[in-house]
């Protein structure tokens, strides 16, 4: 037996809890499977974990990673550098084995040797026969590629002390119904796991010890938790144009919806679901279905929001509710379509020709997720307008572990403001876009509802408050700042920033969305060096007065998010006036999510200039 | 015309339907329309095939795109709810509407350049989904509301008032609606109330999605005598297939027609079409049948008019997705919401 650290003499700090393993792989070659049990083991071990999938845009044959961060201390962002690598790839193996962090380690099928270029001198390397053992343990090419995957699922659980026991049982519940592909996967596990055993001193110096950490949580991924929220929000109409990453939320309120919203007795669909032909026509259900009193959404991505924009200025003039999904992927353009971004926050917000706004949230984890996906037809529907729910593929597409999800069984929907038959009656003139409670929000009637009272005409054509077509500018005027009036009614019913304490420290982070993620790192580490922020995480836009506040009571604001334009700065630049000297823009822009380190680095070069510009003027 | 109020006169012997309402009960705003255009020939026809059935007009919904035929919904049916959506996509506005409540019935209406340009892609799709609707085109084959450039209806060689010929292939939409299997396919004239009124009533009464192409001349930019889609044109190569009535459900059927000269066709709401024979054997029933006819017809010049082609036979996209009975604007948060002891169970789902 091979005890490969001691006779390398390499030196590798032994790593309990705190590491990242990263699985190099073809894509298509059914790899994903195996690598969401190694995952999922890891959580249900107790383990904080969090799994981030970098694939590509193709079905098979091209390269595809698969990064699991394990952290005791719950750090699940992203982070730099691997520890252990199963390079399982040879088109990329090169550049994956050069990413390792010196003391490392490198998993790889020796079926084949090596070549001598590859080595190096300040890594182990973890040779393990896998085609040569899958080869002579099953008869099928299919069942040998896929079995692959899971032997050195096998073998990692020796290396990492991943308890045997946790990966039998989730093989038992994945084929649950499915018993003949238990014990052949069972079988794979055992070669891996003897093969290093019996090859290599198990466990390595980077292993897993038990935690509690993951109790009473789940691990989910966000675009699934939209789809639930989506069925416990009474959405009854979904329709959407197949686009990455946002395609899963409407597969989950599918699945879902056939799970829970089939009427008993008659066996028929509370719900419609149609896949339209474009993301034009999809806003346009949603919105022809939201008019006529449905809960309805389309979950979509960059180019949908592209294309949708004409719709929105529809529905935001004419006022009828609406939401939409937008799982962001890196833009202009196709741009990296299965890489995240943060790139859409401007085009969002002020989406569509003329004066327009938009409600935007912005979940940051798989619960808000579920929470913010229910709120949004409440939201939707109170201000009779489109609400967008601003995820990304980050979070929308990996596992993520989050607080269950909750429902208040007494929780009512707030259909808004709606006249019924009766109200109707009571009523003498009816008005669609009066404002009646000078809160800018005026009284819709679904049609059909009264024989000779409130019937309107909906349209985009400038209206005025009776909804009769009109050329008057001043009327025009009038409806228009009675809108703008409603955005700031609108800001009580979102929900408010997550604020850690105001005036507390002269220096603030402001960010949203899976930027959080690095965030705890970040104030960790410069806690320990004596830097100390306060921090404010956005949720919804228009901004709450807080985020104003929390701007003028800091000296210098750090504000950090995904795309290159630095977009978010200039929201808060737009819409709470605030300066740009006391603005310092961290940006990432490459397609994965932003790690601690880079944030830490850019704030502490940041501190530097600054003292040495004040050293310079004194 | 449209600071004009339309005055609430009634005259005090105007005739009342089964729901005591006359006439004047389904009109809409005055029209701001070019004097003696088509369209408002179509409002004209859309109010007495209405009143004539007795609709409830609360119980219908018009959504439109842009143009001029857009501007239809505003001069009928004035207590229905009406939606002015935007150019080329009253198609999804309307499916998403329908899907919200079955229960009401739905006119779109739209133009050649609404249905036949810019929403091509909507029109080919919402008949596609066979959404329970009366979708009718009011096709002059020029856009009107920017000042007479030629459509995609136009036939080739037609010239536009400015003098632009068309030198494309033209677009038929009642070929393209049977091709895309609408169940009820018709085309008429906006001149011809006589045709047009039945043939609406009887796309009202249709279950599923009931299409008909009124051919509605501009009289502004392309009522020349160079257009097909101008008055003289029209009427001089009119081809009407048989003369149309249509007999509301309620109402007793006395007239005797002679079986071996007219045809019958029962709705599914029990009213009934009766097609007079004016000539030809035709049979709307059969899509190859009807597709052969507009064609010949159109290879002569002429237009092919009346009841194309209807099924009966077809299940709308509620009967398709198998939707519950209840419109979905009426479910409820307790026939919505699943509670949070199946949210315990999804939560243990993903441990």
């Amino acid at each position: 037996m091979k005890d490969l650290v001691s006779a390398n003499k390499i030196n590798t700090i032994p790593k309990i809890n705190d590491f990242i393993v990263k699985f190099a792989n073809v894509n298509g070659s059914g790899s994903a499977s195996a690598n969401n049990m190694f995952a999922k083991s890891i959580f249900r071990m107790g383990i904080p974990v969090s799994p981030h999938n970098i694939f590509p845009s193709n079905i098979q044959g091209l390269p595809t990673w698969y990064e699991v961060r394990v952290s005791e201390k719950g750090y699940l962002g992203r982070r730099e550098g691997v520890d252990l690598m199963v390079a399982m790839n040879e088109q990329t193996i090169k550049s994956d084995i050069d990413s390792v962090l010196p003391g490392g380690f490198v998993l790889h099928d020796s079926s084949k040797p090596l070549s001598d270029e590859l080595i190096r001198g300040d890594v182990h390397f973890l040779p393990i026969p896998l085609k040569d053992i899958v080869l002579k343990e099953f008869d099928k090419p299919s069942q040998r590629q896929l079995f692959k995957n899971i032997v050195y699922v096998g073998a990692l659980s020796a290396f990492l002390d991943i308890d045997f026991e946790v990966l039998t049982k989730m093989i038992s519940d994945q084929f649950r119904g499915k018993e003949k592909l238990i014990s052949p996967n069972i079988h794979s596990l055992e070669l891996g796991y003897q093969y290093a055993s019996d090859n290599f001193k198990c466990p390595l110096p980077i292993k897993l010890k038990p935690s509690n950490k993951n109790e009473n949580k789940i691990l989910i991924n966000g675009n699934t938790a939209i789809g639930v929220g989506c069925v416990y929000g009474g959405a009854t109409v979904a329709s959407w144009y197949p686009l990455t990453p946002s395609t899963s939320v409407v597969d989950a309120f599918d699945k879902y919806c056939k799970r829970l919203r089939i009427e008993s007795g008659s066996g028929k669909n509370k719900f419609s679901i149609v896949q339209a032909e474009d993301e034009i026509a999809a806003i346009g259900m949603v919105i022809g279905a939201s008019w006529n009193g449905a809960r309805a959404f389309t979950a979509t991505s960059g180019p949908g929001i592209s294309l949708m924009q004409e719709f929105l200025g529809l529905a935001y003039f004419s006022e009828v509710p609406a939401v939409l999904f937008n799982i962001q992927r890196a833009g202009p353009s196709t741009g990296m379509p299965t890489r995240t971004q943060q790139g859409d926050l401007l085009s969002c917000a002020y989406a569509s020709h003329g004066d327009t706004k938009h409600i935007l949230l912005f979940p940051s984890n798989p619960k808000e997720c579920f929470d913010f996906a229910a709120d949004s037809f409440d939201i939707a529907e109170r201000l009779q307008t489109p609400v967008i729910v601003l995820s990304d593929l980050e979070l929308g597409m990996n596992e993520q572990i989050s607080e269950p999800l909750e429902w208040d069984d007494n929780r009512r929907y707030d259909r808004g403001k709606v006249l019924n038959e009766e109200q109707l009656k009571s009523i003498e003139r009816y008005g669609r876009y009066q404002d009646s409670d000078g809160d800018g929000i005026p009284y819709r009637t679904y049609p059909g509802t009264h024989p000779n009272k409130g019937s309107y005409f909906t349209r985009g054509s400038s209206h005025d408050a009776n909804a009769a077509y009109t050329e008057d500018g001043d009327i025009y005027a009038e409806g228009m700042d009675r809108i703008a009036l409603k955005f700031k009614t609108a800001i009580k019913y979102l929900p408010e920033p997550d604020i850690s304490n105001i005036k507390k420290h002269k220096l603030g982070m402001i960010y949203l969305g899976t930027t959080t993620s690095a965030i705890q790192e970040v104030l960790d580490s410069l806690t320990k060096k004596g830097i100390s922020l306060d921090t404010m995480r956005l949720r919804a836009f228009p901004f709450h007065l807080d985020v104003k506040e929390f701007i003028e009571n800091h000296e210098l604001l750090y504000v950090i998010e995904q795309n290159r334009d630095a977009q978010l700065k200039s929201l808060l630049k737009i819409e709470c006036n605030a300066l740009e000297e006391k603005m310092h823009s961290i940006r990432s822009y490459n397609g994965v999510l932003i790690t601690a380190q880079k944030i830490e680095t850019e704030i502490l070069d940041s501190l530097k200039t600054s003292e040495k510009n004040k050293g310079i003027s004194a | 015309m449209s600071y004009i109020r339309k005055p609430k006169f009634h005259h005090p012997d105007l005739k009342t339907n089964d729901l005591g309402l006359t006439r004047r009960d389904y009109e809409g705003t005055l029209t701001t329309l070019c004097g003696g255009c088509g369209h408002d020939s179509i409002s004209a026809a859309i109010v007495q095939a209405a009143a004539d059935m007795s609709l409830s007009p609360h119980r219908v919904a018009k959504i439109s795109g842009i143009g001029c035929s857009s501007k239809i919904p505003s001069y009928f049916l004035s207590k229905s709810h009406g939606f002015n959506s935007v150019h080329g996509r009253m198609p999804s506005v309307a499916t998403g509407a329908n899907i919200a409540n079955k229960d009401l019935h739905y006119v779109g209406i739209s133009g050649d350049g609404d249905s036949a340009s810019i929403g091509l892609g909507q029109f080919c799709h919402i008949v596609r989904r066979r959404i329970n609707m009366l979708y009718i085109v009011a096709n002059n084959g020029t856009y009107g509301l920017t000042k007479g450039q030629l459509s995609a209806t136009a036939d080739v060689g037609s010239k536009t008032k400015s003098g632009e010929e068309s030198l494309y292939d033209n677009i038929d939409m009642a070929t393209l609606a049977i091709e895309l299997g609408a169940s009820f396919v018709a085309r008429s004239f906006s001149g011809d109330k006589k045709q047009l009124v039945p043939l609406i009533q009887a796309g009202l009464s249709h279950k599923g999605f009931a299409f008909i192409d009124v051919v509605s001349p501009c009289v502004t930019f392309n009522n020349t005598n160079f257009s097909s889609h101008g008055y003289k044109n029209t009427w001089e190569n009119y081809i009407s297939l048989s003369q149309v009535d249509f007999v509301p459900m309620k109402e007793e059927i006395t007239t005797s027609y002679d079986p071996g000269q007219d045809k019958s066709i029962t709705l599914h709401d029990g009213s009934v079409i009766h097609l007079h024979k004016a000539g030809n054997d035709y049979d709307p029933t059969n899509k190859e049948n009807a597709l052969q006819h507009i064609n010949k017809h159109k290879k002569e010049g002429e237009i092919a008019t009346g009841l194309l082609y209807i099924n009966q036979s077809t299940s709308d996209l509620h009967e398709l997705q198998a939707t519950v009975d209840k419109p979905f604007n009426l479910l409820s948060n307790h026939d919505l919401c699943p509670g949070n002891e199946s949210l315990i169970d999804i939560n243990n789902s993903f441990r």
